[in-house]
């Protein structure tokens, strides 16, 4: 294969500013440099590769929007879905991982956290010295997160969880988990250091997607933790469902970066592949598929700058997230079937890029709110009306 | 210690290369980067301020674009950028852009120079030892290892016969080869930091090229191939064709 080559059809890169271009160049020279190189063997192996959390950390992937007195970038939410489209054009766990220590982790503490909380943990995650996962979804409540049963009771001057967490990206190699949990009025976060009795993490095994990702069950047993564990300015849903609109914001960015690869691999490989004397990008079938995709992926670059806009505008509504998450990730599960398909044999097999941003997108159309739910929370914002009950 | 690099411009590796008016390339369609060995050089710049302490300026000859290099390489760590703009930056001659850099080296007045072993457009590996000369300053090309002490260094070339050292006084100009250094990202954070360090244009000060391109062909098409035949029976046929048509056996 050749040098990565994105589609730009409507010749975006004139819409980004000098340090945008810098920050998507540096991220895609990291990605395609150190990254790529061993993801196959990674994703085969079902292993995140974590001896490169320090690299990433010295990059500045981890929370690059929050300010510089905590360590981090200060940039803008371009630059940020720019991030999150190079580092999933190497593979959606990576981007994974990024999401949930920035959006998911390090946002909310940010956003809702003490002062000493921030402090703390801050410099810490951004450092990479410290790895955190998010712990929202259960076993029994994935769309409904409302139903949680996770349970903060106080006993003293402590809070004690008890309950169960599943699809937790992070969980087993964390060293600190953002938990969700039922108080007796509303629903609260609490910062659970990994160390902390009565916490466990088992990774779930036997995953076919994010192979290249740890997804992990989180355990609270009696789990006893200070009052000042709890996030201070977070109460009901709206705060965790706040955290998941910044990170649906970099996977709508995410999954363009793996439609690019695809897309790229597609136009390489059937450009050279010879069927029937003929190179297989002159057939009409093939020709007809590109012009879909490129077509789709345009678009979705289009709506994903846009939202970028509004974002740092402070304009952005979780309306419009759901918009780009749901149609970017469609966009770019419909780009990676279709490459497959013109890989033929070559698609199943891990020399190529598309079968496993295949595999790992049916995840991403899934996680952080399925490609149904954003479906109703649009028809919701469209017709005032709830369809959820 | 000052400290200066010098990098070219260049096309990106990818660049479909096609000629325009019978003397240069179309550049119309081309991207630039940093060429491959000033890169190594701009990170040894940086290794050394790190180690000694000092300022590391990078000095460039080119269009007001290539501010997007240098401020890669300010994210990447150095202190302030310098472009020399010249119109003709891409068709001056070997000569005339040492004459230049040595004119703004001589102000800058650096203990330390680095530029990449060649750039990887031209290939002419001519500009490093021709700067020290006019300087009249130490200089050893093909760096693979460097190590600076008080006012004088010691660096490992790779040649063919095997690895030479050599002890120099500063000031000195040093050629960076492949193996010197592993150049590093630039982070997010040099990135913003970058914005505000400062990056000066001042005007080139290069005499006429007296060199000239007064042709440029691209390479003949690689001819296509030829099988002779499969297996072990094709090997008298191969023989025969690798000694009397190619001729290199």
């Amino acid at each position: 294969m050749g040098p990565f080559r994105p589609l730009d059809f409507l010749e975006l890169e004139e819409e980004l500013s000098e340090d945008q271009r810098m920050v998507r160049d540096a991220i895609r020279a990291w990605v395609s440099e150190r990254f790529l190189p061993g993801i196959a063997d990674h994703f085969e192996a079902g292993e995140f590769p974590l001896d490169q959390v320090g690299e990433l950390a010295e990059l500045g992937v981890f929370g690059p929007s929050l300010p510089e007195r905590y360590g981090c970038a200060g940039l803008d939410d371009v630059s940020y879905g720019l991030i999150c489209q190079e580092l999933e054009r190497g593979d959606s766990g990576l981007r994974s991982f990024c999401s949930v220590q920035g959006s998911l982790v390090m946002w909310p503490i940010h956003a809702f956290g003490s002062e000493e909380q921030k402090e703390y943990w801050l410099p810490r995650l951004a450092a990479g010295e410290a790895i955190g996962c998010f712990g929202l979804t259960e076993p029994d409540h994935g769309s409904n997160p409302g139903g949680m049963q996770t349970r903060a009771v106080r006993d003293g001057d402590e809070w004690v969880l008890d309950g169960r967490k599943m699809w937790i990206t992070n969980g087993t190699c964390c060293h600190l988990a953002l938990v969700w949990a039922r108080c007796e009025d509303t629903i609260r976060g609490f910062l659970v250091p990994a160390q902390t009795p009565g916490f466990s993490a088992p990774e779930q095994k036997h995953k076919w997607s994010l192979r290249a990702s740890t997804t992990s069950e989180l355990v609270l047993e009696g789990v006893r933790l200070p009052a000042d564990a709890m996030l201070p300015d977070a109460r009901g849903l709206k705060g965790p469902l706040s955290c998941l609109t910044q990170a649906r914001y970099g996977i709508a960015w995410g999954a363009i970066g793996a439609a690019l690869a695809c897309f790229d691999e597609a136009l390489q490989y059937s450009r050279e592949r010879i069927v029937f004397d003929r190179p297989l990008a002159g057939f009409q079938l093939a020709q007809q598929k590109f012009a879909h995709m490129a077509t789709r992926i345009t678009l979705a670059q289009l709506a994903a700058l846009r939202v970028g806009r509004l974002k740092q505008a402070g304009k952005m509504t979780p309306a419009q997230v759901s918009l780009i998450k749901r149609n970017n990730v469609e966009m770019a599960l419909e780009t990676a079937r279709t490459v497959r398909d013109m890989l033929g044999a070559n698609g199943i097999s891990l020399e190529y890029q598309t079968g496993r941003h295949m595999c790992n997108l049916e995840s991403v159309f899934t996680y952080e709110g399925t490609h149904d739910i954003h479906t109703l929370a649009l028809g919701h914002e469209l017709t005032g009306i709830s369809a959820y009950r | 210690m000052k400290i200066v690099a010098c990098i070219k411009r260049v096309p990106t590796t990818d660049a479909q290369t096609r000629v325009a008016g019978g003397t240069a390339l179309d550049s119309g369609s081309f991207q630039y980067m940093t060429s491959f060995y000033d890169e190594i050089a701009v990170e040894e710049a940086i290794r050394t301020r790190e180690a000694h302490e000092g300022e590391v300026t990078v000095v460039t000859i080119g269009p007001s674009e290539a501010s997007k290099e240098l401020r890669e390489c300010i994210a990447k760590g150095a202190d302030r950028g310098v472009i020399l703009t010249d119109a003709d930056w891409s068709g001056r001659d070997c000569l005339s852009t040492a004459r230049a850099l040595a004119a703004q080296l001589e102000e800058l007045a650096p203990q330390i120079v680095f530029m990449g072993k060649v750039a990887t457009d031209r290939d002419n590996a001519a500009v490093g030892p021709m700067v020290a000369t006019m300087l009249g300053w130490s200089c050893v090309t093909n760096v693979v290892d460097l190590e600076l002490s008080d006012g004088a260094g010691k660096a490992k070339r790779e040649t063919e016969h095997g690895i030479e050292t050599h002890e120099f006084t500063l000031p000195a100009v040093i050629t960076c080869d492949k193996g010197l250094n592993e150049p590093r990202y630039a982070g997010l954070k040099g990135i913003m930091a970058a914005k505000k360090k400062p990056l000066d244009e001042l005007a080139c000060a290069a005499p006429e090229s007296q060199v000239t391109v007064c042709e440029l062909t691209l390479p003949a098409p690689r001819a296509e191939g030829r099988i002779v035949g499969e297996g072990v029976e094709a090997v008298p046929a191969l023989i025969d064709a690798l000694r009397n048509e190619a001729q290199v056996l």
